[in-house]
């Protein structure tokens, strides 16, 4: 690559005469028809910098070209009803979401994975960083964070070293920013070994007439860059998020990590609200992946006329780097912004007020170029759209692999895994069931994020959704959970990614709120391996059939490829792992239900229907290490009616807790809502037994879909059980809360075994601090 | 009564603390960190937060403040001033109270609902609790843990300037437990857990941290009228 | 370009957790020669021209009034980089 000395510059009229001059385009992991095409649009070779900023534009993680093609099924399958409630869709940085009273919000949720896996620390907590400006540049103030992380086997040692910086990486931002941490995931399987994933989602609220978008519009108008200085962070960070092979970090010795400075962040937060409210930005874009390319080119694609940027006026924190160093930089806490000429003394007014550096750039020209100028020189004259949108598209080939029935016909039967045969059996399966790596308490986890910042969290974990109140003085606020299945997904990748939708939509429906948009964050394996291609495209169809279905659009996400080490097929590929987020709204998030009851002489309450499903079960899995015939079924039907009842209940008050059945089954739903506030509970079983025809076994540790628990206060029962009878839906009296002053509480399933509560507390508590300290 | 809640660069909590104010019947008033002035109001907290990134020491920066040079002045003149959390550490490092706040022992960021015993109801601050009672407030910190020497501990202790120490396990190896202390003449109050985040039904664990708020309603006009 | 380097320790009767929790992993890779570990700061203060007397004098003010927190921690060295490994205590 050309140095910045003005007699090595590759500018665009020596591109232009030497056109046999030979380019790394295959070092920046462009293949030779993407490159013959660059040059085709260019109608000559592209500069140094225009070739950093189309193979940095051009990788998977910027373009999609792979994934792209299957995504337009959302649109397919998107609904005029489910536009309702949609001012923002795909395609900006985030969607929007109109949750009445004249309040939006918007949200999204982003993979940064491989990072991660390099330097947990830092991968997490800039992944933290990044969302938050996503959810920025669409003018909203960010509510609230929330994160889903997948790891290796929990006794593996290189878990332990990831563990722990990714947990204070998400932290370590998260609490400096002062953004509440209101829930997320955390699973353990040997299939994300050496590649965890770190999926964070951020939420943001803003008045309707403060939406904002990423355009440059106006001829003109100045194009500001503020926030830190740019330095070598990340350069080629894309390129290793995007490279075929994970040891590759493309041709930099710079290095491939971004640090983050959650303080710079923060700060960038306010003056960004004090340019909104003060109405001095027409346009705005933040710098993430790909950095300068991206933003410029994105800004001026989505405007009306050209843009002029001259680079040499970037602040620069490290004076060594080159133009195309600095288009490829990923520094972060960097905001780019369009300013109308009358505005930018009151734009730089703010920015000092904050201490925040800002830098005008250029401006949006009446040209239809994206022209950038190194000191006089031009080293990029592009159409912009070329650059941000039409990016190669691949129809890569994709198959049903040929294991995939074997897999779907090992069906964990009662002949084929050993299942408990006594009471006895029963119980000590309960204590290590909650004990397992992936349903223990993640109190270790999550007590190391602030969830009480802001004042308005009013659930977090180990709640079933995060709640957070957008508006204070009439308490309408949002609910939010994330969630997936990477083993239902490997069975079955439609329905465990609809399985992960309607798990989401059931927790939400479970705090009292009525689910309204969905994100998605698809990590999957090599798109090269047509098996991951298959899987993928199976995941995305299932996922539109299952939003149209339930009536929720999809507002925007992202997708994370090759999250694999080596070849081997789908053997080393992750389990195909959609995470998808749901969002829903209540008019006063004072009335959301708690996972778990705090009276005794409540009834409690079993919603839907429970068969002999343990395909992909936690149970299958931590006992016999089994994963093999197919998920539980999904019936959004009875998804929907579920949802709707819970909503109704907590609107008028006829539960007062309610927790969704899913990984680990009743027996785990009983064990969190007993542990919740420590109010124990007796449980029969006999009527379910006959009702649905299974055993004890079956009643406790099936993962049947569409399933709660729910608390009445006896007062309502009536009304409770009128209202699903006249809905239809299947419930049955399974319980009681207990609590007797000066005795210990106890989960008591009668007939069969009973455990104290505090040996419940016990197994479910001690697992993370036994691994990780 | 007029409350001031002081934002520095990085402060988080001075959001919920003016909420806190308001809920207990005074009227919040913003300070800047760069505007040495209190605009005449009657008591002043020092929000939690990151000031300044807490890149050098918590509190550190935020000490060298122009507003923090008013902020001790009124201290001294008997002014009510709350420091939580990072306001704590603020108050450590301007030497309005003594010791000073580590990294916390277990070296992890924690937040939890955390039990307090309220060791003295005779400051500025806390005149509507009673003392030997207990109340619940959330503990969010990664450098909460209170040191101080041993002649400076004991004379915490002897002067019963000890406001509030933990109850259950020690949750960050402050020494002896203490949670939070005030100067000599009760008027200044640090805490490292969070009043202002138990203050409102349905937000926060409970409403225990209101009683600080409602304190300094009688404890502040009394101090501003002698 | 001169540079002046400050090292600030926490002083030794304080709790130091980074220390602690550094010493007890040493033995667990086998480093098994080392009994304690405090775990300090170093600074560097960069001087556009020479580092004279003036310069170090105001740099140990720095340190003892912004740089370190006396209730916790010493300044234990103040010295001009150029001039090699020279403490002043």
């Amino acid at each position: 690559m050309s140095t910045p000395t003005p007699a090595g510059l590759d500018t665009v009229a020596r591109a232009a005469a030497t056109p046999e001059r030979e380019q790394p385009w295959a070092d920046l992991g462009l293949k030779a028809d993407e490159y013959a095409r660059i040059r085709e649009i260019l109608g000559r070779r592209p500069t140094g910098a225009e070739l950093a900023m189309y193979s940095v534009m051009w990788s998977e993680h910027c373009s999609y070209k792979s994934s792209k093609v299957h995504l337009k099924v959302f649109g397919d399958h998107l609904t005029d009803a489910m536009k309702t409630s949609l001012m923002v869709g795909i395609g900006e940085n985030a969607g929007v979401v109109d949750i009445g009273h004249d309040w939006a919000v918007t949200f999204k949720v982003e993979s940064h994975n491989h990072p991660s896996f390099i330097e947990p620390y830092q991968g997490a907590a800039t992944g933290v960083g990044g969302i938050i400006r996503d959810i920025m540049a669409m003018g909203a103030r960010p509510i609230a964070v929330m994160d889903s992380l997948r790891f290796g086997a929990i006794d593996h040692p290189d878990t332990a070293r990831v563990v722990p910086g990714v947990v204070s990486g998400v932290g370590g931002y998260g609490n400096c920013i002062g953004l509440p941490n209101i829930g997320g995931e955390v699973v353990f399987d040997p299939s994300y070994q050496g590649n965890p994933l770190v999926n964070a989602l951020c939420v943001g609220a803003m008045k309707h007439a403060d939406v904002h978008l990423a355009n440059a519009r106006g001829v003109g108008n100045l194009v500001v860059l503020f926030g830190a200085r740019t330095g070598g962070d990340g350069i080629g960070g894309v390129s290793v998020l995007a490279s075929e092979t994970f040891e590759d970090s493309g041709p930099s010795k710079r290095p491939a990590v971004q640090v983050g400075d959650p303080f710079q962040e923060k700060v960038l937060i306010e003056c960004c609200l004090d340019l909104f409210s003060a109405d001095l930005v027409e346009g705005i874009q933040d710098l993430g992946g790909a950095g300068l390319s991206c933003a410029t080119s994105e800004l001026a694609s989505a405007g009306d006329g050209g843009m002029l940027v001259h680079l040499d006026r970037v602040p620069l924190r490290d004076p060594s780097l080159s133009p195309e160093e600095i288009l490829m930089s990923e520094s972060q806490e960097r905001m780019m912004a369009v300013v109308t000429p009358a505005n930018i003394d009151a734009f730089l007014a703010v920015t000092a007020r904050w201490d925040v550096e800002a830098a005008v750039l250029g401006e949006v020209t009446d040209g239809d170029h994206l022209v950038v100028q190194w000191h006089g020189e031009t080293v990029v004259d592009v159409p912009p759209r070329t650059v941000a949108h039409d990016g190669p598209v691949y129809e890569r080939p994709y198959a049903r692999p040929a294991s995939q029935d074997a897999l779907q016909a090992d069906v964990p039967t009662a002949e084929r895994l050993a299942r408990p045969g006594t009471d006895e059996e029963l119980r000590a399966l309960l204590l290590r069931m909650v004990a397992s790596p992936n349903l223990c308490s993640r109190a270790w986890v999550t007590d190391q994020y602030d969830r009480y910042v802001l004042g308005g969290t009013a659930l977090a974990t180990p709640d079933d959704a995060g709640v957070v109140r957008v508006d204070e003085e009439t308490g309408l606020g949002v609910a939010l959970s994330l969630d997936g299945n990477g083993r239902y997904a490997r069975l079955d990748p439609r329905t465990g990614a609809q399985l992960a939708l309607a798990e989401a939509y059931r927790n939400v429906s479970a705090a009292g709120a009525k689910p309204l948009a969905v994100t998605d964050c698809l990590n999957f394996g090599s798109p090269e391996d047509p098996g991951v291609m298959w899987q993928f495209a199976e995941a995305v169809r299932g996922l539109a059939v299952g939003c149209e279905a339930l009536g929720v659009p999809v507002t925007g996400g992202n997708v994370s490829l090759y999250n694999q080490t080596g070849d081997q097929g789908l053997d080393s590929a992750v389990l195909p792992t959609p995470v998808i987020g749901v969002l829903g709204v209540l008019d006063d998030v004072r009335r959301r239900t708690p996972s778990g009851w705090k009276v005794a002489g409540q009834n409690l309450y079993l919603l839907g229907t429970t068969r002999e499903e343990f395909g992909g079960s936690e149970w299958a899995w931590a006992e016999h290490g089994h994963l093999g015939g197919m998920p539980p079924a999904v019936d959004f039907a009875a998804e929907a009616l579920l949802g709707d009842v819970l909503v109704q209940c907590s609107r008028d008050g006829l539960v007062d807790a309610a927790h969704d059945l899913s990984d680990g089954g009743l027996a785990q739903a009983l064990v969190e809502s007993v542990l919740r506030y420590g109010v124990g509970a007796r449980v029969w079983l006999d009527e379910l037994l006959e009702r649905d025809g299974i055993d004890a076994f079956t009643a406790l540790f099936a993962e049947s879909a569409a399933r709660a628990v729910v608390a009445v206060p006896r007062e309502e029962e009536v009304r409770f059980t009128d209202m699903c009878t006249a809905r239809g839906l299947p419930h049955l009296r399974i319980g009681v809360s207990d609590a007797e002053p000066g005795v210990e509480p106890v989960l008591d399933v009668q007939g069969h075994f009973a455990v104290p509560v505090a040996d419940l507390r016990a197994a479910h508590s001690s697992t993370l601090p036994r691994h990780f300290g | 009564m007029r409350i001031g809640v002081v934002t520095f660069p990085g402060s988080l909590d001075d959001g919920d603390a003016r909420r806190a104010v308001r809920l207990a019947g005074a009227e919040p008033v913003r300070l800047w960190h760069a505007d040495a002035d209190l605009h005449g109001v009657d008591a002043v907290v020092l929000p939690g937060g990151f000031s300044y990134g807490d890149y050098l020491r918590c509190g550190a920066i935020a000490r060298f403040a122009p507003v923090m040079t008013e902020v001790v002045a009124a201290a001294r003149r008997g002014v009510p001033v709350l420091g939580i959390c990072n306001g704590f550490q603020v108050l450590c490092e301007s030497h309005l109270l003594p010791g000073a706040l580590v990294r916390n022992e277990a070296q992890r960021f924690v937040c939890t609902d955390q039990r307090l015993v309220v060791e003295n109801a005779d400051t500025a601050w806390t005149s509507a609790l009673t003392a030997g009672s207990e109340i619940t407030v959330p503990l969010k910190n990664g450098e909460g843990g209170f040191v101080a020497d041993t002649e400076t501990l004991d004379r915490l202790e002897g002067e019963g300037r000890v406001v509030f120490r933990y109850a259950g396990p020690n949750p960050n190896g402050s020494l002896r437990a203490i949670a939070g202390i005030t100067d000599e003449r009760g008027n200044v109050v640090g805490l490292m857990p969070h009043p202002e985040h138990a203050v409102e039904e349905g937000f926060g664990p409970t409403t225990d941290g209101l009683a600080l708020f409602a304190s300094v309603l009688t404890a502040g006009l009394a101090a501003v009228g002698a | 370009m001169g540079r002046v380097v400050i090292d600030v320790m926490p002083k030794p009767e304080i709790l130091d957790p980074q220390g602690k929790a550094v010493v007890g992993a040493l033995p667990r890779l086998g480093f098994d020669a080392f009994t304690g570990v405090r775990q300090g700061k170093r600074f560097e203060l960069e001087v556009p021209g020479e580092v004279t007397p003036e310069v170090l004098a105001q740099a140990r003010a720095a340190a003892e009034t912004l740089l370190s927190n006396p209730v916790i921690e010493d300044v234990v060295s103040v010295r001009d980089a150029a001039a090699g490994e020279v403490a002043s205590a």
